[in-house]
């Protein structure tokens, strides 16, 4: 691997401690718990209108991993009908390439800007920042990415980059940013959007590069699938000369007929909608209709190194609806900012670790810690990603890395040595015992060292006095 | 550029090392249903987005037109080349797509009036593939009033069945209400980039 990939940002602290600030900020804590608690419930009534809809799950389940177990074959068809159809395909192995690849396209067309439909894959690569590196502006058009990028701040959710702010913070942000909004702007969500709508409209008029992401990308028709809310994406799909169309390469599916299985999964898990305002379909280039130049770059960036995991795979069916980031009770605490990564949440806690491919990267080995393991992300996944079972596998990679010395290792060897000899063992229990002296209440909320380690962040209850076993042989025996 | 591509391909090889099988895809969904009166419930799914629905006969067609854009206070609106000509109705300038509109001139019209290739009734979709009476994308994205007029012959009760209709290698676009956002504390709110109206006359 060559350099760090910017699926997460660059000195984030691992998630305990990011967990730990967030916490504290209480504005945000009761944002998220309003935005998540609308969305939960809007969902639930969205998916229970449809029947079929666990068989729907199995059928998105079984249509992804068909792609993923044949993903060379799959990707080799998409590059052949896109190119039949007068796209044309480029190859990224990662972060750098894929931008630099962009970068080139875009100087190609003579623009020093863009406009920009919403897209998790440019945010992983950090393909804004490259651009402006190399002096192209990039403008976010989707409302909440503009919120996000106005207020110079960083996303929270895959779907609502902003979920994190509230009306009267949006249109504090607006107020300050945007030149042309009324002083008399109030934080009503329509007036609010009707601002968005005239700072961007000349934008879209006038801007002849466009970049977008994918939702599906269909392998035998070379046709790309964009679901949107605003409009946004159909002005950047239509009205540019240029369009370029960064994706992962898991974003494929095999047929156009699999969509219908798609069209209804997705909508319903992200936004609880039966549809969502706009879905765009284009294949290729079509003469006199949107734009005359096509280019798809297709995106590894750590998916290979993830694929290669039999168990971790399955995070590459992942479409990206954030279902599992809203019926998350530790996200809808912490945020999406405090994993440091684009992808925030359950997936994110089992995607960005693979991504990032790097053992000795410890904030990226927090995150597979970041739940309860209460499972309320396996049963709302429209793909039925088993994020749980992830979480668990790579917490095992996790201490693996990590080596026979660790504190955690040696204790696990102790436990081992006592728990091998019954004699043993009755004397650490009667040792312990002896810890129900410190406890108030019947609980323990301060042991000393290593011990403190666990009752920083929990209590203990207090041991009994007497374990089962010399119970037993005192009353039986 | 070359390399990448070989390179990409053969770590999906190396990844694929355990060699897994996919099962085959369970096809036991729903891919129609009994929806009851399809046409019913296009009218009251389109209606949930906040769009307005009306419903008239072949023969009442230009007059549901006229009412629309009458009470929308519509004087100039483009159309595509390819229109029946009984939609035009006097009273209006229309601005027909050629030759080819600018998107000076499509943001300038108070509206578009098209047609559509499917419509899906369980999702109140209406779906344009730039055939007849539809035109290019652009034509029903900058106007910020469409007024949509769909045939019974044209509507289906589920995904699935509008799926099957349409030729994906067509520019596709498929429309549920008016342009919208979730943006905001993740509630919807109608209006932003696209049309901030949308109008549905159901042909019976």
């Amino acid at each position: 691997m060559g350099a760090r990939n910017p699926v997460t940002w660059l000195g984030s602290p691992a998630f305990p401690d990011a967990a730990r600030a967030a916490l504290a900020d209480t504005q945000q804590r009761s944002n998220l718990r309003h935005a998540t608690g609308i969305i939960r419930a809007k969902r639930a009534d969205a998916v229970a209108e449809l029947d079929d809809w666990e068989r729907l799950r199995l059928a998105g389940e079984a249509s992804k991993d068909e792609v993923l177990a044949n993903l060379d074959t799959y990707l080799e068809r998409l590059e052949a009908s896109v190119t039949a159809r007068g796209g044309v395909v480029h190859w990224a192995r990662d972060a750098e390439e894929a931008n630099a690849i962009v970068l080139g396209l875009v100087r190609a067309t003579g623009a020093d800007e863009v406009v920009k439909v919403k897209s998790m894959a440019t945010a992983e690569i950090g393909l804004n920042e490259a651009l402006a590196a190399g002096g192209v502006t990039a403008v976010e058009t989707d409302l909440a990415e503009l919120i996000v990028q106005l207020g110079d701040d960083r996303p929270s959710h895959i779907l609502v980059p902003a979920i994190h702010r509230n009306r009267a913070e949006i249109r504090d942000i607006f107020r300050r940013k945007m030149p042309d909004v009324p002083d008399d702007l109030t934080d009503e969500p329509r007036e609010l959007a009707e601002a968005a709508r005239r700072h961007l409209r000349r934008k879209f008029l006038s801007t002849r590069v466009a970049i977008s992401g994918a939702n599906f990308a269909v392998a035998d028709t070379g046709s790309i699938v964009v679901l949107e809310s605003e409009g946004n994406g159909r002005m950047c799909l239509t009205l540019p000369d240029t369009l370029i169309t960064v994706m992962g390469i898991e974003k494929i599916v095999p047929t156009w007929s699999d969509l219908e299985v798609f069209l209804q999964l997705l909508p319903r898990s992200s936004t609880a909608e039966r549809m969502n305002p706009y879905t765009s379909v284009w294949t290729g280039v079509t003469p006199g209709d949107g734009p005359q130049e096509f280019h798809l770059v297709l995106l590894d960036n750590g998916r290979t190194a993830t694929l290669a995991d039999t168990v971790g795979r399955q995070a590459l069916r992942c479409i990206r609806c954030s279902a599992c980031l809203n019926v998350c009770p530790v996200y809808e605490r912490t945020g999406g900012k405090a994993y440091g990564s684009v992808y925030p949440g359950p997936i994110g806690a089992i995607l960005t670790p693979q991504l990032v491919a790097d053992p000795h990267d410890k904030q990226a080995a927090s995150l597979p810690y970041a739940s309860s393991l209460c499972g309320a992300c396996y049963e709302v996944c429209p793909v039925r990603i088993n994020i749980p079972e992830v979480l668990v596998h790579l917490r095992a990679e996790a201490v693996r890395a990590k080596g026979k010395h660790t504190p955690e290792a040696i204790a696990m060897a102790a436990a081992a040595w006592v728990f091998a000899d019954p004699k043993r063992y009755e004397r650490a229990q009667r040792a312990g015992s002896l810890a129900r002296l410190l406890a108030r209440g019947g609980r323990i909320s301060a042991l000393p060292w290593p011990g403190s380690k666990w009752t920083a962040t929990r209590d203990v209850p207090a041991p009994p006095k007497e374990s089962f076993r010399a119970w037993w042989r005192r009353t039986r025996g | 550029m070359a390399d990448s591509r070989a390179e990409i391909l053969g770590r999906v090889r190396a990844a694929l090392a355990d060699r897994p099988v996919a099962r085959p895809v369970p096809r036991d969904y729903d891919r129609t249903r009994d929806v009851g009166d399809v046409l019913a419930l296009l009218a009251e799914r389109v209606a949930d987005y906040r769009a307005v629905v009306r419903r008239a006969t072949s023969a009442e067609l230009p007059a549901a037109i006229e009412a629309a854009l009458v009470s929308r206070g519509a004087r100039t609106m483009a159309v595509p080349v390819d229109v029946p000509g009984s939609w035009l109705i006097d009273g209006v300038a229309w601005r027909p797509d050629e030759p080819a509109l600018t998107t000076e001139e499509l943001d300038g019209v108070d509206g578009v009036l098209t047609g559509c290739a499917v419509a899906i009734a369980e999702t109140g979709t209406l779906v344009l593939d730039a055939g007849v009476a539809q035109g290019r994308r652009v034509l029903t994205l900058l106007p910020d009033y469409h007024l949509c007029v769909v045939r019974a012959d044209q509507v289906t009760g589920t995904v699935p069945e509008a799926l099957a209709r349409l030729d994906p290698v067509r520019p596709l676009t498929f429309v549920s209400g008016p342009s919208a956002t979730s943006d905001i504390e993740l509630d919807r709110v109608e209006g932003v980039h696209g049309p901030r109206t949308l109008e549905v006359i159901i042909v019976e």
